[in-house]
């Protein structure tokens, strides 16, 4: 495994490759077609350069361990807004999830529906080009809009298009309490619509789940204690017509509820293949039905995620649909049979074809991860 | 700022390019005497103008398609408007452009209050996108101080802020999905009423792209329940250095206020003469304002004062009545008019670190000393974003070249302590040659690269951005052609 120390030492290595490179951070996150390479670590490159709590923003290294730049944070009273998932349980990985890896894959949790999604918050980046030329884009400001966004770019990109070196975040103050309240017993479609009731009032949820395994209807609030207290009454009574409905304002209780919405803890160590889906909130049970398997709803129903036994060509039972279907979690064979990134309207394909032509112009960099 | 010249060739070739787009557009929508095209010589940087060649404004997708066709073929730029409110030259024409505006594309296409997002023409201003929720208590947040005449497309081209990004973001943040036409006519549709991208983050990268990727017809953007209610404080202090501080303590404290105003003591006496808004005279005020219930106001507003008083203000007024929040927000919200009353003004818009403010401020007053020209600054300070005041005299010869210099120096030195040149204006013409202080060749490189992509014949307002001499290869090329 190639494993610089540096970012200069890194963009040598790229420049002189001689045939394709693995991207790696943590290696938690083993999603898209097979990437056969030589690895490259990007571990080596780790440390929180800057940190300015009255600003909000924090500048790490790529390889910095997502759990370093958290603890950083926790220390100030503040956390990364987006509250990035942990693949391990899911996938059944090993390993120290990077905060590079984090934006890599655009990582987001259930705060996506309030706080945006990863790429929402990052904004600067540093990434070596298939060339092995050193590009920066955007900064360590939280309103920028000198030249083009390849911030956005990079986010979600998979290392595609440049291995990231740094990046940079507006980071949000942790609230000082939480709540969550549970309807029981909803239907999918009753579930989406007392969702949709508690996301569009003015009582600032940030969390909105549907877990028809147990038969639950998860909200969260949070903010200061006097204010949590109130929204949580406020909605308690906007959802009594929908069912029964308990709060829990026990930090510790909150914490672990939505760690395992955030994780998908459902559908870990359990057999068969995951999908993500994401669609407009009241399609999410017709597009579920469609998939025929197991599924958890977050965002609001916006998001999908699927279980179904393993093979399953979801695609094929999906047909066409307004949104998007990545498969997160199967075995090497079955990622190199079924395209694990929605296929692109011939356009937009297009577009994606020259834009990695252009940033890896030698195709070395995790070359056809992401291909359909 | 200096443009390109005009291709000669196009130039002659005026009456069969207009033959062709008016053969195939209703008549309506091109315009080419010379006395009407007069009307889209310029945006609100007013001290630059130059006629187009034709301006189109088509009333579909379809059109915007076929306009763009036609001019591709020709081998003709095209110069995407919105309402023309760009403050940095981003809808300035060339004599051998076409102005293409989206101002009839005005219509709300859909409106989803249980999936929270309304779609738009891109033409239509951003307060009415706002208006066309509002009854239904929903609200469109990215709002530019323009929002009134201010069209999504061009809010969409430049990423467009306003003085409520420190909770609801900008632009790119609210902005879910777009049908754009590319410069050679493809209709694409990106992302949609779902949440992010399946593939790469097109839409992140169309956002702020300031018009050179495509021209974007329609939009899909998120709305928002209003929160119950909202209310400022006012907080006066004898020195920029203690407000900074105060800002800054605020944020630590773990308060998210929906905005944090700062004006300095230029600012605030004109905006005093202009708008009488009750301010007390001192060296820098700031207007904190928090969302909620009225008790969670009162909770928010409650530790924010506290802070406030840490640092000794001259003066603490929480707004009691919707009257009085009115009062506090006067004087700001009539900043820039009162400026106007004294002299011309440019804006600028950089943003740096908000640990550097006092140091930041203090430089602009020097600056302002060594160049004889007054200068005001009222901005957003919870997230950087400064909007120096420079003032000059248009008919002074010599005012405007002494006024953009004073201008590179402030926004060069908004990048040396951390920061960047533009946080929601944009680049367009006016920062387009500091690009280099900021950006290093091979950064503007990679940036040049994703037009290429898009538009690899470098015809959608290829002037604007990118340093002339980075950019004019090619330019040049694309004539070549």
């Amino acid at each position: 495994m190639l494993h610089p120390a540096s970012e200069t030492e890194l963009s040598e290595i790229v420049a002189a490759a001689r045939g394709p490179l693995r991207v790696v951070g943590g290696g938690t996150r083993a999603v898209g077609r097979p990437v056969a390479g030589e690895a490259l670590s990007v571990a080596g490159l780790t440390g929180v350069e800057l940190y300015e709590p009255g600003a909000l923003t924090i500048v790490a290294r790529a390889g910095t361990p997502l759990a370093e730049v958290e603890r950083v944070l926790a220390a100030e009273g503040q956390r990364l807004p987006f509250e990035p998932m942990d693949h391990r349980g899911l996938l059944g990985t090993a390993g120290e999830p990077t905060i590079g890896g984090v934006v890599a894959a655009n990582v987001s949790g259930p705060r996506r529906i309030q706080a945006g999604a990863a790429r929402d918050s990052l904004i600067g980046v540093r990434f070596v080009d298939g060339s092995g030329t050193v590009v920066k884009n955007g900064g360590r400001v939280m309103k920028n809009v000198t030249g083009y966004d390849l911030v956005k770019l990079m986010a979600g990109s998979w290392g595609t298009l440049g291995v990231l070196t740094e990046v940079a975040f507006k980071v949000l103050p942790a609230p000082e309490a939480a709540a969550s309240l549970a309807v029981a017993g909803l239907s999918e479609l009753q579930a989406v619509e007392a969702m949709a009731t508690a996301l569009g009032s003015p009582f600032e949820v940030t969390g909105a789940a549907h877990l028809p395994g147990e038969g639950r209807t998860l909200l969260r609030i949070e903010g200061f204690s006097a204010s949590v207290a109130y929204r949580a009454g406020r909605l308690r009574d906007l959802m009594a017509p929908f069912g029964a409905v308990t709060v829990e304002a026990d930090a510790g209780r909150v914490a672990a509820t939505w760690a395992g919405v955030r994780d998908v803890a459902g559908f870990a160590g359990r057999a068969g293949d995951v999908w993500r889906i994401s669609v407009k909130p009241s399609d999410g049970p017709g597009i579920a039905a469609r998939t025929g398997g197991e599924v958890i709803y977050d965002w609001g129903g916006g998001l999908i995620w699927v279980l179904v036994p393993e093979g399953t060509d979801l695609r094929a039972r999906l047909g066409a649909f307004a949104g998007h279907a990545t498969l997160v979690r199967a075995s090497e064979a079955t990622r190199a049979r079924i395209a694990p990134f929605q296929p692109e309207p011939a356009p937009i394909a297009a577009l994606s074809a020259g834009l990695r032509a252009k940033f890896d112009p030698r195709g070395i960099l995790n070359p056809g991860l992401m291909a359909s | 700022m200096e443009m390109p010249a005009p291709d000669a060739g196009i130039l002659s070739r005026k009456n069969r390019i207009v033959e062709r787009l008016r053969a195939a557009l209703p008549a309506a929508a091109v315009i080419h005497d010379e006395a009407e095209v007069r009307a889209y010589e310029c945006d609100a940087l007013t001290a630059y103008r130059c006629p187009p060649l034709a301006v189109v404004l088509p009333a579909s997708t379809e059109e915007v398609a076929t306009a763009l066709r036609i001019c591709h073929a020709e081998g003709v730029p095209v110069v995407p408007r919105g309402s023309g409110t760009s403050l940095a030259g981003g809808a300035l024409p060339t004599a051998d452009s076409v102005i293409l505006g989206v101002s009839r594309l005005n219509r709300v296409l859909e409106t989803d209050y249980d999936n929270r997002f309304i779609r738009v023409q891109s033409g239509r201003t951003n307060l009415s996108v706002t208006g066309a929720v509002e009854q239904e208590e929903f609200f469109y947040a990215p709002d530019p101080s323009s929002q009134l005449a201010c069209a999504i497309a061009g809010n969409i081209a430049m990423n467009s802020g306003g003085a409520h990004c420190l909770k609801y973001g900008v632009t790119t943040n609210n902005l879910l999905g777009v049908t754009m036409v590319t410069m050679d006519g493809t209709v694409m549709e990106i992302g949609g009423a779902h949440l992010d991208a399946g593939g790469y983050d097109l839409l992140g990268v169309i956002c702020g792209s300031e018009g050179q990727l495509g021209v974007v017809t329609e939009a899909t953007l998120r709305i928002l329940r209003k929160p119950e209610g909202a209310r400022p404080v006012l907080i006066g202090y004898d020195s920029n250095e203690v407000a900074g501080a105060c800002v800054s303590d605020i944020i630590k404290a773990g308060v998210l206020p929906v905005a944090i105003e700062f004006m300095d003591r230029p600012c605030i006496e004109a905006t005093e003469a202009f708008a009488k808004a009750g301010y007390p005279m001192c060296e820098a005020l700031l207007i904190v304002e928090v969302e909620g219930s009225p008790a969670e106001i009162d909770e928010q507003l409650g530790l924010i004062m506290q802070i406030a008083r840490r640092h000794n203000p001259v003066e603490l007024r929480e707004a009691q009545s919707e009257d009085e929040a009115k009062r506090i927000w006067l004087g700001r919200k009539s900043a820039f008019g009162a400026m106007g009353q004294i002299n011309d003004y440019m804006c600028l818009d950089g943003t740096i670190p908000v640990s550097e403010l006092p140091y930041v401020l203090r430089r602009i007053g020097e600056m302002s000393k060594e160049y004889g020209l007054g200068v005001a600054n009222v901005f957003h300070a919870g997230d950087g974003n400064m909007h120096p005041l420079i003032l000059f005299d248009a008919n002074k010869p010599g005012d405007l070249e002494l006024c953009e210099a004073f201008g590179a120096d402030i926004l060069k030195l908004c990048v040396e302590v951390g920061g960047c040149l533009t946080g929601e204006h944009g680049v367009g013409i006016e920062k387009r040659d500091l690009m280099v202080t900021q950006f290093a060749p091979e950064d503007l490189e990679a940036q040049m690269r994703v037009k290429d992509v898009f538009d690899p014949d470098w015809l959608l307002n290829p002037a604007k951005v990118f340093p002339l001499a980075a950019s004019r290869a090619r330019r040049e090329r694309a004539f070549a052609a």
